[in-house]
């Protein structure tokens, strides 16, 4: 199968579900990171690693939706829910923006109490105020949860944000793009389609999005397969995807903790990035996520495919209710990826070089 | 095998046919881009060595004193007599350190201004008397050869009397780096030095006491100089044989400041797994989790690493020096590491005799 997987990689043939399989489940961890390498080094021959200067705050905790993993929103009405005004979220990104951030990753719950106006209001006034900010904000199922509460359809929301100024979409919420996993974790999300279906709506409207994947819980291997293939076949249709993101579950103080009671380890992880880098043959970058495996498999995991370290993650929320805290600036991320024996480059949301560090 | 670096062809080819590597080959394993490459031919040798195995032991350190009569660069735990936080553990003491659930005790310190000779000899005797199932592993080469420069005790004496107490095998540290310029820039000229590290082992090896050999790395040491430690090391394989593993020790940083950080896990995946491809008389290659840390130490088990060394309850050494891991990994963090990548954990004693395999 080795042979096979080779041949195909090097003259640029789709792997297929059964070769995916044997990545994922069978095959010598360096062998497919060797040829993730040859991927990636296929498609960008340059010895460079970009970056963004980004943050990554909350607008809400409440959230309806129950999800097993997630240990960072509460109901409606608990004493610990909180919601920031407009002015509140905007005094963030006036923050962000004076230390030098590009990238605002704006999420939060799903919370019914908020109207339309509200996430408008943030797209079009951080545009207005701060045109150095690129608002990557809201995920599928907040684009969901906004259609719903303006009783309006999805497409609709996002002509509104497109109109308030809003071009690139983030990719959370994808969890594992299989009917068996989603109805497990989180039944009040819908199943693959209620994330893919925003997506491909809103690459059909023009904008720019990643596609994510958390792993490590209670997926097999047919379960990544699912989702490998879903957004493999979505991103065939109008090539809005610019990166795939995968980081394992952390299970600290959530509902799957009882079952789970560790994150998967650095060759898992390395493992997916690998047949993330074969298998989507039409994403263009693949992230190594520092932030949730850690700085040491973060670096090692630009041998295996990845071609990008993500981000500053100034402020992160969700991973620190689960315990799970991680802290970088610009000139660490400049010198771990120069260790790794690349060349820095300081990215926007869409991918577009600002700044080399040679 | 296909590499992205054509060098490694060639060399590929001798690994696969059980030849020995060269210097220049060592040297291309350092500087080649294709880091998986190097890593892919380590895991060759390492799964056709021992298949999915990976060894770990439960043992503790004890560090008798660090009181250290030495003042080497790299060291963020030696005090002077007198100094905040200088100690000396009696011989009571140690032997409350080791328990029964024990299969190895390592016994590493300073280079005490005067404890006497018998003092160590008493503390071998005393250890063994206790807990006679446990395996003692004591004393570096550096120290044998201090009980010389302080006492004039010939090494074949010093080692002939601590087996007769109980000393079963010993560590390999206090090699540092076999290169008199860094011996000199460090500031380790006060230790044995290589010709005289070297000779202690094979003394040892004559008498049947097996060894390791450690190479700190990721300081101001050259790939050459790291290539040169270990084929000195492989020449007195093939000379006395009784080397059990070689451990690469991963310079930290926190205490005292030879470079600003400590190597990256690149350098320590390339170093471990070139361990394995030039050292082909050694029995095994150890990624010694305490200073990798658990990630790297678990990544490591694909370029070549057979061992992860063990549950270590006290590790002062490398704690002092600011090494971040916790200390007193237990077994399950141990088996995690194993496991995560996909290897069979083999429990060992000092002597690698296999104690339990977990299928």
């Amino acid at each position: 199968m080795l042979e096979q997987v080779r041949d195909k990689v090097r003259h640029g043939k789709r792997l297929d579900r059964e070769e995916g399989r044997w990545l994922l489940a069978e095959a010598p961890l360096l062998e497919a990171g060797a040829l993730a390498g040859e991927a990636r080094f296929a498609r960008r021959p340059e010895r460079v690693v970009t970056f963004v200067i980004d943050t990554n705050p909350n607008y809400t905790n409440v959230c309806i939706t129950d999800c097993q993993f997630c240990a960072f929103y509460r109901k409606p009405g608990d004493p610990e829910a909180w919601t920031l005004t407009v002015d509140e979220v905007l005094a963030k990104i006036e923050l962000a923006a004076s230390r030098g951030v590009t990238t605002v990753l704006l999420q939060g719950g799903h919370n019914p109490a908020l109207p339309l106006d509200y996430y408008l209001a943030l797209v079009r006034e951080t545009r207005r105020r701060f045109p150095q900010v690129t608002p990557h904000f809201f995920t599928a199922s907040e684009i969901r949860t906004m259609a719903q509460v303006a009783g309006i359809g999805y497409e609709d929301v996002l002509d509104r944000l497109w109109e308030a100024g809003q071009r690139t979409i983030p990719g959370g919420g994808a969890e594992v793009l299989s009917e068996r996993v989603r109805t497990r974790i989180e039944p009040k999300k819908g199943g693959p389609e209620a994330w893919l279906s925003v997506h491909r709506a809103a690459h059909r409207r023009g904008f720019k999005s990643t596609a994510t994947m958390m792993y490590g819980h209670v997926e097999q291997v047919d379960d990544l397969l699912d989702h490998l293939d879903a957004v493999r076949t979505l991103q065939d249709e109008h090539g809005g995807f610019t990166a795939f993101v995968p980081w394992s579950f952390k299970p600290g103080n959530t509902l799957l903790e009882k079952w789970i009671k560790r994150y998967k380890g650095p060759s898992a992880y390395l493992r997916m990035l690998a047949v993330s880098r074969l298998y989507l043959d039409n994403f263009p970058h693949i992230q190594a996520s520092w932030f949730s495996e850690g700085k040491q498999a973060g670096q090692v995991a630009l041998h295996f495919g990845a071609d990008d370290w993500g981000g500053t993650l100034f402020e992160e929320n969700v991973h620190r209710a689960a315990d799970y805290v991680n802290t970088i600036s610009v000139e660490e991320i400049v010198t771990l990826i120069r260790e790794a024996g690349f060349t820095p480059a300081q990215r926007t949301t869409e991918y577009d070089i600002l700044q080399t560090y040679q | 095998m296909r590499f992205m670096d054509a060098r490694l062809e060639p060399i590929w080819k001798r690994v696969h046919a059980g030849a020995r590597l060269g210097r220049e080959d060592a040297l291309t394993l350092f500087e080649t881009d294709d880091l998986l490459g190097v890593g892919r031919l380590a895991d060759h040798v390492k799964s056709r060595r021992e298949g999915d195995r990976v060894y770990f032991v439960i043992n503790r350190h004890i560090t008798p004193t660090n009181l250290c009569v030495l003042s080497c660069s790299f060291c963020g735990f030696a005090r002077k007599r007198g100094e905040a936080g200088a100690y000396e553990h009696t011989i009571e003491d140690m032997v409350g350190m080791v328990k029964d659930d024990m299969r190895e005790v390592h016994i590493v310190g300073g280079h005490h201004p005067d404890w006497p000779f018998e003092y160590y000899e008493r503390m071998i005797a005393a250890i063994h008397a206790a807990r006679p199932e446990v395996q003692i592993k004591a004393f570096t080469a550096a120290e044998i050869d201090y009980f010389w420069r302080r006492w004039k005790l010939e090494p074949v004496e010093a080692l002939t009397r601590l087996k007769a107490a109980g000393l079963q095998s010993m560590p390999g540290g206090g090699a540092e780096i076999f290169s008199p310029r860094l011996a000199r820039l460090l500031k380790y000229t006060g230790k044995a030095d290589p010709d005289r590290w070297c000779e202690i082992h094979g003394l040892a090896h004559g008498l049947g006491i097996r060894t390791n050999a450690t190479m700190l790395y990721g300081h101001v040491e050259t790939p050459a100089e790291r290539v040169d430690h270990m084929l000195r090391l492989r020449a007195q394989q093939d000379a006395s044989g009784g080397f059990q593993t070689f451990v690469p020790l991963a310079y930290q940083t926190a205490a005292t400041k030879l470079v600003p950080r400590q190597t990256p896990p690149a350098d320590s995946l390339r170093t471990i797994a070139v361990g394995r491809l030039l050292l082909d008389n050694f029995p095994h290659v150890e990624a010694y989790w305490v200073t990798l840390g658990e990630e790297t130490a678990s990544i490591a088990l694909h370029f070549g690493a057979d061992d992860v060394n063990g549950t270590l309850e006290d590790e002062r050494i490398q704690h002092l020096s600011g090494a971040v891991t916790p200390a007193g990994l237990a077994r399950e963090q141990l088996f995690r590491m194993i496991r995560d990548a996909g290897k069979v954990p083999v429990e060992r004693d000092a002597l690698y005799n296999v104690v339990q395999v977990y299928a």
